[in-house]
């Protein structure tokens, strides 16, 4: 890494791919940097080598990659795989790592393009053996080309169930059910959005033909499913639930995968000191962006899902809106331009987003999901803190998820609050009675990726 | 838990999980090839010692910790095999003043 | 929608300082109201690096060393008699405690402060402590680099885990029939019908005395009450590794082990005004220093950093004062909360009850940073 950069992009998923491509383009001196060893980030996952051997595994979204990844290699942007980006600061000072050497990179601007994380899906015995979360499965089989020995039980709600599912049963390992576990009431407050549904109705009719497909091939498709446990003593051996008719039933399986959606994953953004949003309609905080996808600290922008879930084609677009302001703002075009080829990226943004409302309202988790009910169940998987510890502690004046988090050490294990804090958050403002917005989140701090203190100790900082 | 699709392309590599050893390939990381050999859980956790297996296989979840050839607290989902690595099941908290394998 | 309340003590702030005295006052039959404010406010109860420390302390002032070794002497009785009402083990021991130096300089420069603070406080009011060689560290310290010339030792230091502390206080005052209530920044109060009216967030209690014990927040609410409190944030970071095998209990000033494994690693002094965000430089010094300390510590990764602000007054030396106007009205505040507090519960506790100031506490009235009265 030499002289410092016009512009560092986080994440080579489609933001990060069109954003650089697009940058050097204007002639910006643009780095990527990628924590895998090819780009294409998570749903493009090494596009470049699965079009080559599997064409069809994946679907003719996944080939889309091809054509963004292809682009970024001809662009002239500086391509930095394996490096972890640890934390990011005001004025584009970026904490990189790579092979064991810390520094910080001062870029004049700073894009985080790094994607989703799935919202994690506490029931109870999540924690066993043989519970993975869904997208785990498919990067096993993007990455590994591995897929599951018997067939699986999927069970959550959103878009990725019915493409995962379909994915699998493509490779040769169909789940034999899918429990659909959306809330009450969703389908009616999604009518509400139904006109934007119905403009979008391509996306609507792959959906529906992917349902259709695993119907006929023999999957159970369980609508209304609650109450989900996963049972077993060292490992996964059966799950339990309740069905729409309110039965009792219970399915024997080595495997579940589990998801409810995805969130934005926003912890580098937050260790930087970016300010937030709650979003109600998704169920989750998303960093404060302005049109340009420029957030609160002087340097930094976001775009893509990390910004605030939106897919991978609108994330396309709002890489592109990023690359043209910080062109701007660095003196490579002027704002005419700017503004001039902004117009058809938000064109083609507003018609990719047209079905998010329907699909937020739809898809929005159970509210047992968000704040699980059962007081055992495990809501800190690093420090096997429970629902119930985190109950009791608000009892004694913890009045948001930092304090829970002083008291019960949830949050302080290796994936600091990745999987626990929207779930600690849920659980306070319940046991409140006030909003999940009003408790706020756990204060993020950098490194915003594992580093250790000889590194840090090592660390080059470059004026 | 899982099978593979079909036999890689990659150049094998063979590295040892608690004495056994482990077929694999190049490229692939340290948790799909546990997964793929049928290793069910991969640590013990720190708190109560109850068995844990990868779970987002992304680098989040920090459930499949192991300890690679004398260092512990290795994600497996993020560590790509190499001939010869000497991977173990991760037991509670591992001992930093440990002899080293050479 | 705000709720009328009664208590016999009302007391501003839950953090370290207040919860220690509303554990104190409601053990002894007190009715204990505390309200702590919301989540934006910069805790320093919960940056706390949980030494219970008395090396090295009150150079210069003889009473603040004997009131901290009186309350590390207090310690072990208290932690027991929180987890016996509580149930909550605060994790506390006292094995010693070292300051380690890299060299001869430094060593002499914390002999020469030690050999100070017993000349002022004398023998019964000061820690003992043994100036150790390497040979006599690397016993104690397995781990210990290379660099590490000697230290001083005192058996007088321990350490606990802060943020159980403060759990278990707050437990302790509701054992005790008190209330802890959070959310509830104060935003005014005033003397009324011969006690005090503290207006809250949704809450307006009465109380017959009140003691302010939040913080940076203090110097507002006492301002009021005729109290100057002069306070300014100082920063401090601290880093955290990831859990492994214990490896040995005796803390040092700058690396400490947990009982859940991790290491504790610390510290700085910086001024940033109330900016608590992590600085990459800083991380760096701290994490250079510890390396040099043990070496093994570069293997292990840092979970997480901290920035909290210590709540420092001019001298840094405690706050304890009774309003001179509003006779009821309580000050406290101190950037040592975890040593002091078994001191906070069973001696300053009585005090505000209405009993006798403490010896020598007169040395931390408010007044001495007023100008005017010096000379």
């Amino acid at each position: 890494m030499s002289a410092a950069p016009d512009l560092a992009v986080v994440g080579a998923g489609p933001a990060g791919l069109a954003a650089a491509t697009l940058a050097a383009e204007f002639g910006l001196a643009t780095v990527l940097y990628d924590e895998q060893p090819s780009p294409g980030g998570r749903i493009y996952h090494d596009v470049e080598r699965n079009a080559e051997v599997a064409p069809d595994l994946f679907g003719e979204d996944y080939r889309r990659g091809v054509g963004l990844v292809r682009a970024f290699r001809r662009s002239g942007a500086v391509y930095a795989p394996g490096v972890s980006v640890w934390d990011a600061a005001a004025q584009g000072g970026l904490g990189v790592l790579r092979d064991g050497a810390a520094e910080i990179v001062a870029a004049r601007r700073v894009l985080i393009a790094v994607g989703s994380l799935e919202r994690p899906v506490p029931i109870p015995g999540w924690t066993l053996p043989g519970v993975m979360a869904l997208g785990a499965a498919q990067t096993l089989l993007k990455a590994s080309r591995l897929r599951p020995r018997s067939p699986p039980v999927i069970a959550g709600c959103g878009p990725l169930v019915f493409l995962v599912a379909h994915q699998l049963a493509r490779a040769g390992a169909a789940p034999r059910t899918v429990l659909l576990c959306a809330a009450r009431g969703n389908r009616v407050r999604a009518l509400r959005h139904l006109a934007g549904a119905v403009l979008s109705v391509g996306e609507l009719w792959k959906g529906y033909r992917w349902m259709r497909a695993l119907a006929a091939m023999g999957v159970a498709l369980v609508p209304g499913a609650c109450d989900l446990r996963a049972l077993g003593e060292d490992r996964l051996e059966a799950i339990a639930f309740t069905d729409r008719a309110g039965r009792a039933r219970r399915i024997e399986t080595d495997l579940l995968l589990l998801h409810e959606g995805v969130v934005p994953n926003d912890r580098l953004a937050r260790a930087a000191g970016c300010a937030q949003t709650w979003d109600e309609a998704q169920q989750c905080w998303r960093t404060a962006v302005d049109g340009w996808g420029a957030t609160s600290v002087e340097g930094i922008a976001v775009a893509g899902d990390c910004a605030g879930i939106g897919g991978a084609r609108a994330a396309e677009h709002q890489g592109r809106l990023a690359a043209l302001d910080a062109a701007c703002r660095l003196g490579a075009i002027d704002r005419a331009t700017r503004d001039g080829r902004a117009r058809a990226e938000r064109a083609a943004l507003r018609r990719h987003l047209r079905l998010r409302p329907f699909l937020d309202a739809l898809f929005r988790p159970a509210d047992e999901i968000l704040a699980p009910r059962d007081d055992d169940t495990i809501v800190c998987r690093c420090e096997e803190v429970s629902a119930g510890e985190i109950r009791r502690v608000v009892a004694l004046g913890c009045a948001g998820p930092n304090q829970a988090k002083a008291f019960t050490r949830c949050g302080m294990g290796p994936c600091q609050g990745a999987l626990c804090e929207a779930t600690v958050a849920a659980i306070v403002a319940g046991a409140r009675g006030v909003t999940v917005a009003s408790v706020g989140r756990f204060t993020a701090r950098p490194p915003a990726k594992p580093i250790t203190l000889g590194e840090i100790a090592g660390l080059e900082i470059t004026p | 838990m899982f099978e593979r699709l079909d036999e890689p392309s990659g150049a094998r590599v063979v590295f040892h999980f608690e004495g056994e050893v482990v077929s694999a390939f190049a490229g692939e990381t340290i948790a799909a090839a546990l997964l793929a050999q049928g290793v069910v859980a991969h640590r013990d956790t720190v708190v109560s010692g109850r068995p844990r297996a990868p779970y987002c296989m992304i680098g989040v979840c920090f459930d499949c910790l192991v300890e690679i050839d004398g260092v512990a607290n290795r994600q497996a989902c993020r560590v790509r095999v190499r001939d010869g690595m000497r991977v173990r099941r991760q037991a509670g908290a591992p001992d930093p003043l440990a002899d080293r394998a050479p | 929608m705000t709720t009328m309340r009664e208590a016999e003590v009302a007391i501003v702030g839950g953090g370290l300082v207040g919860a220690a005295i509303g554990y104190g006052l409601a053990r002894s039959g007190a009715r204990v109201l505390v309200l702590d404010g919301d989540e934006r406010a910069p805790c320093a109860s919960r940056g706390n690096f949980g030494l219970v420390w008395v090396q090295g302390k009150g150079e210069g002032c003889p009473a603040y060393a004997r009131w901290t070794l009186l309350s590390a002497d207090l310690w072990h009785g208290f932690a027991r008699e929180l987890e016996d009402a509580t149930g909550i083990a605060v994790g506390y021991s006292r094995p010693g405690g070292v300051v380690l130096a890299l060299s001869e300089v430094e060593l002499a420069g914390e002999r020469a402060i030690l050999e100070r603070i017993r000349r002022e406080a004398g023998d019964e009011g000061s820690a003992d402590f043994e100036i150790l060689d390497r040979p006599a560290l690397v016993e104690m310290l397995p781990g210990l680099g290379p660099e590490v010339v000697g230290g001083t030792y005192s058996p007088a230091d321990g350490h606990a885990n802060p943020l159980f502390l403060l759990r278990a206080l707050r437990a302790g005052i509701a054992a005790h029939g008190g209330r802890c209530r959070g959310g509830r920044r104060v935003a005014a109060i005033e003397a009324r019908d011969g006690g005090f009216r503290v207006v809250a967030r949704e809450e307006t209690v009465f109380a017959e005395r009140i003691v302010l014990a939040a913080g940076l927040g203090t110097g507002a609410l006492a301002g009021r009450l005729g109290v100057e409190v002069p306070l300014a944030p100082q920063h401090g970071q601290l880093l955290v590794t990831e859990r492994v095998h214990p490896l040995f209990d005796i803390p040092t000033d700058a690396v400490r082990q947990t009982r859940e494994g991790s290491f504790l690693i610390g510290y700085s002094h910086n001024d940033f005004g109330f900016d608590t965000a992590a600085r990459p430089a800083i991380m760096r010094n701290i994490a250079r220093r510890a390396v040099r300390l043990f070496p093994f510590l570069g293997e292990l990764r840092v979970v997480r950093s901290w920035g909290a602000l210590r709540v420092l007054t001019p001298d840094g030396l405690p706050i304890y004062q009774e309003s001179a106007r509003h006779p009821g009205a309580f000050v406290a505040t101190c950037h040592s909360g975890v040593t002091l507090a078994a001191a906070h519960a069973l001696r300053l506790a009585p005090w505000i009850a209405g009993g006798a100031l403490p010896d020598g506490l007169d040395a931390f009235a408010a007044g001495r940073f007023d100008v005017r009265k010096a000379g």
